[in-house]
């Protein structure tokens, strides 16, 4: 089994021992075309390389121009080392110092809920019928700072679909790893770990909302959310949870870590929206990162410049209030 | 040397010299001496590294006074206008920085910020308050406002307790460094209630030793 399975996953909620063995009938059931990764393979025992993952070979993808902004993206340098990834540490250098040497190989994830499929599954079996494909989009904080990314994934709702969601299935859960040993920041209550987060299943099927296993064309550094995060990029960064271990199909609204440490402060929503101020600062401009000094500050834009694609997901909703 | 002559050539000048290497570091950084940087978010850098020398240099001016007994070393009064006056420029410098790299001159957002968002309001009181101790801080002006000089200057206890609350605000989540900073607050006025008792009781118990007279 898997050796990092969280903590306080409660009995009834771990995948019965069966299913688990199963895994790789049901991934057939899911249609799964190209199951080639037969057992342990022999990368996967090989050692760690520095930035967690063994030596295996470089991600291939496609460029997805598409999806894709044209801004010039923030310099590999900044994305991987102004990080904001609490179970690292508080400060935005923390992650890259502490993160380095965390085991992301073997890594599986529990998929369940209200859909007819469920289970554990390797990781590498999870993504093996997906084609990666880079896409370079805006990254906005809530802390009025941005930068510009091109992420290496694939579409999340294409691998959702082939779990089955049934019509009770309303929102998407998704938690990141519990483990205090390895995650330093995780043994101060800063937030109430393991890191929860959510979307609504019209939000989590959008094409521009992605899984993200890489970075500038090679795999996730730690710091930046190995071994798969998500990327949600018309909401606040800290909807685009990292490391994730466990996915659920939910009838009601997850209940997400900020919204539950600061309720007045961070929304289920989180759409980034320069119209509804953060009750401490503003959001009406943002800082991009790596321009220097005296660069000027650029406006926010609604829903990070990806109105034309999602604002028809909340008409008729007062973003006020659903902030 | 003559404690007066010890002060004026190696005390003062010491505190000269550790007041102003925040800055110094800072602009070392910002200049990229040594291989040093400002990180990815310079502005961001700026404002807090202020913030936090203020407040340090803020709360090292009221330990002069229980250090000066605990050491009983009177003569270290003569250091607290010096540290007061540098929490008051990097107070200054904090407020520049905000106005200056975070708004860029956007005067209407800043006064909308000291309004709107209490934790700047805090911060906003704290400075103004800094800056009438700092401009009667002469020899003249305390010797105009004689008794009423003393009346003024108790106004760093609230700027010090406006400096702590207004970190505690800006916190995200981990209040474990402002929570330090309350606790040393506290412990630096604690003795300061604790001391002006026992010298009360010693003088209503007849005492000749007023602890308050060194
Ligand atoms: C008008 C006056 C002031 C303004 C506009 C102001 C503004 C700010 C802002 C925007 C932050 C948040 C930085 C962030 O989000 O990272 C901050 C943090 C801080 N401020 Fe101020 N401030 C003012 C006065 C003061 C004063 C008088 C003090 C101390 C005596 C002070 C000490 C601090 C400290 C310690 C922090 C936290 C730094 C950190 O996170 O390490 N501020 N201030």
């Amino acid at each position: 089994m898997n050796r990092r399975a969280p903590a306080t996953i409660s009995p009834s909620e771990i995948t019965p021992e069966a299913v688990f063995h199963d895994r790789r009938r049901i991934l057939a059931a899911l249609g799964a075309t190209a199951i080639a990764v037969a057992g342990p393979s022999a990368s996967s025992q090989a050692p760690a390389a520095s930035t967690g993952r063994p030596p295996r070979s470089p991600p291939r993808y496609t460029r997805n121009t598409r999806w894709s902004s044209t801004e010039p993206p923030t310099a590999y340098e900044h994305v991987t080392s102004y990080n904001n990834f609490y179970e690292f540490g508080l400060d935005k250098p923390d992650p890259k110092a502490n993160a380095q040497r965390f085991r992301t190989d073997p890594w599986s994830v529990e998929i369940g809920g209200e859909a007819e499929l469920s289970g554990r599954f390797a990781l590498e079996d999870l993504l093996a019928p997906h084609a990666l494909e880079e896409r370079i989009y805006r990254l906005r904080c809530v802390e009025a700072w941005s930068m510009v990314v091109p992420w290496l994934g694939l579409p999340l709702g294409d691998l959702l679909r082939r779990f089955k969601p049934t019509s009770k299935a309303k929102y998407v859960e998704f938690t990141t790893l519990l483990d205090p040993k390895q995650m330093p920041g995780q043994r101060a209550r800063v937030l109430d770990w393991p890191y929860v987060e959510g979307l609504r299943i019209d939000e989590a099927m959008h094409p521009l909302a992605l899984l993200v296993v890489g970075v500038y064309g090679q795999w996730l550094p730690n710091q930046n959310g190995a071994p798969l995060r998500l990327i949600v990029p018309w909401k606040y960064g800290f909807k685009s949870i990292k490391s994730i271990v466990r996915i659920r199909f939910t009838e009601k609204q997850p209940q997400t870590s900020w919204s539950r440490s600061a309720p007045d402060e961070y929304g289920f929503y989180a759409n980034v929206n320069p119209a509804v101020h953060h009750p401490r600062w503003s959001q009406a401009k943002e800082r991009r990162i790596g321009t220097g000094l005296l660069a000027t500050r650029s406006d926010t834009l609604p829903f990070n410049g990806y109105a034309a694609e999602v604002a028809s997901l909340y008409r008729g909703m007062d973003l006020r209030r659903h902030f | 040397m003559r404690v007066e002559q010890r002060y004026r050539l190696i005390y003062k000048p010491l505190v000269w010299l550790g007041a102003l290497l925040p800055l110094a570091l800072l602009l070392g950084r910002g200049f990229g001496l040594a291989g040093g940087s400002l990180g990815a978010d310079p502005a961001e850098e700026i404002l807090r590294t202020c913030g936090k020398t203020a407040l340090n240099l803020l709360l090292l001016t009221l330990a002069v006074t229980p250090l000066r007994r605990l050491l009983q070393a009177p003569q270290l009064l003569r250091l607290r206008r010096l540290l007061g006056l540098f929490a008051f420029f990097y107070a200054v410098l904090h407020l520049l920085a905000y106005a200056v790299l975070e708004l860029q001159f956007d005067w209407p957002v800043l006064g909308e910020d000291i309004v709107k968002r209490p934790y700047i309001t805090l911060g906003f009181v704290a400075v103004l308050l800094l800056a009438a101790l700092a401009a009667t801080s002469t020899q003249r002006a305390m010797r105009r406002l004689g008794r009423r000089w003393q009346r003024l200057h108790w106004a760093i206890y609230p700027a010090a307790l406006l400096g702590v609350w207004h970190f505690w605000w800006q916190v995200k989540a981990d209040i474990r460094q402002p929570a330090l900073y309350a606790a040393i607050l506290t412990a630096l006025l604690g003795w300061r209630l604790w001391w002006k008792r026992r010298a009360a009781l010693t003088s209503t118990s007849g005492s000749s030793t007023t602890p308050g007279r060194t």
